[in-house]
């Protein structure tokens, strides 16, 4: 791999090597540019990745853990915010970032989610927008997205789902039995259910091996390359071009702005503490949707007294977050949804917000299996269940392979309130000031969840589970995988941080390309979020070459 | 050495072993396995032999293996060593109170190891709505159902009670109802 020198001048320094990251990574070096990418976590391969449920569940080996970055809560500005002992927010600290341990859930947006305000108006207390593009900007690069990484589906059995250039490149991944409970039961209440799409291989694909089944996909590293990983997939391509180096351990804390008001490069921690300037001609945010707002925040300037790109005052506000209760059933014989992927069907008849609902708010449901053998131990029994001796260890030994979920991926509201700012007495561990979440849902996201609730328990009572309950406490949502909007992308720079290719209203040559820059959120935002990565990184290439940035 | 697999090869020549020499074979290798004094980092035996006593019965031994077997103490323990190592405080405590409860509740009582499968219940139920307790069923729970690389999920007691499996590859039909349209 190529290495820089930090006083050597390159063309884009890309801060975080994740789903978006990995990306810009390859695209821009493909493209003949020098690229260095700071990512906080370290450079882990996939020989590190183990089956080991307590490592990455308990005691965050691939995520961010709050010993060491800490998080404070509040739900309104109101109230003091408290220091949590549970992540409210948790995002992949690596190499790959999120994308080595998610789902892997690769849903497209539908077109009418690019103009939700035209469609529905505005809704009392959120700052619902259209975004500045259309899904017919952007579908060419989920196309493409879809094609470099390896995306296994089904196109057109979805009937809802928007027109395509292509079809998949490569077919479903076979149907569980959770798949087929959910199959059945949605299509007799006249439903229509469809393979879900996954960014695991279903077959051999460019020189990775298809899906063994282990069963190790969320929360895990997939260690034989079948998820389809920016590690796994883009960045040893962005490697080989001989133009980009990958720097893990490498945590930033600040972006340098010049007098001219342009930015210059980045300090950052090394694997030692020690403070490192990065310089470059560029700079591209892709840390995530809450990193990107925080080292924003934290890069303050004379030019930039509020915090960089921050004029308008709206870096981390527009909070949104994943959504979604969790109903559960239990059958007869065994599901042993414990081996292969989490999810193979899902539904989004409920997918566009309807007026007759009574409130703003819509999502997909799919059917899944989240528990491994000791998070089934400690939460998976229906409630009333013993909790401990004879009978509860009986109960968890006839439930465990018995058991399904059916998970609602729903909307959630941008609000200006909910946001992301620095906590100004609590700081990590590298003496920099802790993310402050600010956090309340909308009402009408809570009833749109209980709305999907209702349905989930209705799919399952057709399936005729021999036990059906459902968990609606604010923990059931803990962690929250999805960090969104906190940048958001628009026309107006009165209303948004970044222009429609991702460049900050305020500074030419700063870019944001991550969950933040989401106008609204549905459902399932890593395909959009690499989709919307190729497309920045095919205008930034372009205006490069022609010094336009 | 030699003598050792000799008389273990003879012991294993021997004609089917009856229920009741196996479950003290089993027993025995068990106490010579919870007396193995330098297998604790932070407990000490004493501390060891009373917690797990609750441990065994948040998961008791029946008809298959419990915490006891499993190993759960010493999951417990090097979890207290390492990745829990600030909860260190809660068990000192949280023992020390259910010490009391014990004496509260079985005044005549030597050690929560002493007291009856009934007795031991009892003094849970008397502490399971604490933070101790949470924190002492997650440890047992992790202990019994976590990799077996932290010390306990012994002879995969855990995984094998639920009936799951850790392989790297598996093959559909996974399990009833997507087999169904095959049959």
């Amino acid at each position: 791999m190529k290495q820089f020198q930090p006083s050597e001048e390159v063309d884009f320094l890309v801060i975080g090597a994740g789903a978006a990251g990995g990306i810009m990574a390859k695209e821009l070096s493909s493209a003949g540019f020098s690229v260095v990418v700071l990512e906080q976590g370290p450079y882990l391969r996939e020989k590190d990745f183990e089956h080991d449920e307590i490592k990455y569940t308990r005691l965050d080996a691939m995520t961010n853990n709050l010993k060491r970055q800490p998080q404070t809560l509040r739900k309104s500005t109101a109230e003091p915010a408290r220091v949590l002992s549970d992540k409210f927010l948790q995002y992949g600290r690596q190499v790959g970032g999120g994308s080595v341990h998610f789902t892997a859930n690769y849903w497209r947006l539908w077109e009418s989610d690019f103009q939700q305000k035209s469609r529905h108006g505005g809704v009392s207390g959120a700052t619902l927008a259209d975004w500045p593009i259309t899904y017919a900007d952007l579908e060419p690069y989920y196309t493409k997205a879809e094609e470099e990484l390896g995306i296994s589906g089904l196109a057109g059995a979805n009937p809802f789902e928007a027109w395509r250039s292509k079809p998949y490149p490569l077919p479903p991944l076979p149907v569980k039995s959770s798949g087929v409970i959910f199959e059945r039961a949605t299509k007799q209440l006249g439903l229509h259910p469809f393979p879900a799409p996954m960014a695991i291989l279903s077959q051999p694909y460019r020189g990775r091996g298809a899906c063994l089944h282990c069963g190790f996909c969320e929360y895990f590293g997939c260690e034989v390359r079948a998820k389809s990983s920016t590690l796994a997939t883009v960045i040893p391509i962005a490697e080989k071009t001989g133009r980009c180096e990958i720097r893990p351990n490498s945590y930033t804390r600040k972006i340098e702005t010049g007098a001219n008001g342009r930015v210059t490069g980045a300090v950052y921690f090394d694997a030692n503490r020690r403070e490192v300037f990065q310089k470059a001609r560029a700079v591209i945010l892709c840390a995530n949707g809450n990193e990107t707002p925080r080292l924003l925040l934290m890069s303050k300037s004379s030019r930039f007294p509020q915090g960089l790109a921050n004029s308008n005052g709206l870096v981390g506000k527009n909070l949104m977050v994943d959504a979604g209760f969790e109903a559960f059933g239990l059958f007869e014989h065994p599901l042993n949804e414990f081996k292969s992927v989490q999810t193979t069907r899902a539904i989004h008849d409920f997918y566009e917000p309807d007026p007759k609902r009574g409130h703003y708010g819509g999502g997909g449901i799919d059917a899944r299996f989240d528990f491994y053998p000791a998070s089934f131990a400690l939460f998976g029994l229906p409630p009333g269940a013993p909790r401990w001796g004879r009978e509860w260890k009986a109960m968890v030994a006839k439930n465990f392979t018995r058991t399904l979920t059916l998970l609602a991926h729903a909307t959630c509201l941008p609000q200006e309130k909910n946001s992301i700012t620095l906590d100004p007495d609590v700081k990590d561990a590298w003496g920099l000031p802790a993310t402050r979440i600010t956090f309340d849902f909308h009402p009408d996201d809570m009833r749109n969840m209980k709305f999907l609730l209702d349905r989930q328990v209705e799919i399952l009572e057709a399936a005729r589970a021999q036990r059906i309950w459902t968990d609606t406490t604010d923990l059931s949502l803990l962690p929250h995988n999805h960090l969104l909007g906190t940048c958001r992308m628009g026309d107006d720079p009165k209303t948004s941080v970044v222009d429609r290719y991702h460049r900050a209203h305020d500074v030419p040559n700063l870019f944001m390309v991550d969950g933040s820059s989401l106008v609204t959120a549905c459902c399932q935002p890593t395909c959009t979020i690499q989709a919307l990565a190729y497309r920045a990184a095919d205008h930034i290439a372009g205006a490069a070459r022609h010094a336009a940035i | 050495m030699t003598d050792n697999r000799i008389s273990r090869r003879a012991w294993l020549a021997l004609a089917p072993l009856s229920a009741a020499v196996l479950a003290a074979q089993e027993h025995a290798h068990e106490v010579m396995r919870s007396a193995r004094p330098a297998a604790f980092s932070v407990l000490s035996s004493e501390e060891a032999r009373e917690i797990e006593a609750l441990a065994s019965q948040i998961i008791p031994s029946d008809d298959s293996p419990g915490a006891r077997e499993a190993g759960v103490i010493y999951f417990i323990d090097r979890a207290l060593a390492t990745f829990d190592a600030d909860k260190g405080a809660l068990y000192t405590e949280g023992m020390r109170r259910t010490q009391a409860n014990r004496l509260e509740l079985f005044p005549n009582s030597q050690s929560i190891a002493a007291l009856r499968p009934a007795e031991q219940i009892r003094l849970l139920q008397a502490i399971e709505n604490t933070e101790f307790f949470d924190l002492l069923r997650t440890h047992t729970i992790l202990g019994f159902f976590g990799n077996p690389s932290y010390g306990g999920n012994r002879d995969l007691a855990g995984w094998k009670l639920i009936g799951f499996e850790d392989r790297f590859h598996f093959e559909p039909p996974f399990g009833y109802y997507d087999a169904e349209p095959q049959r």
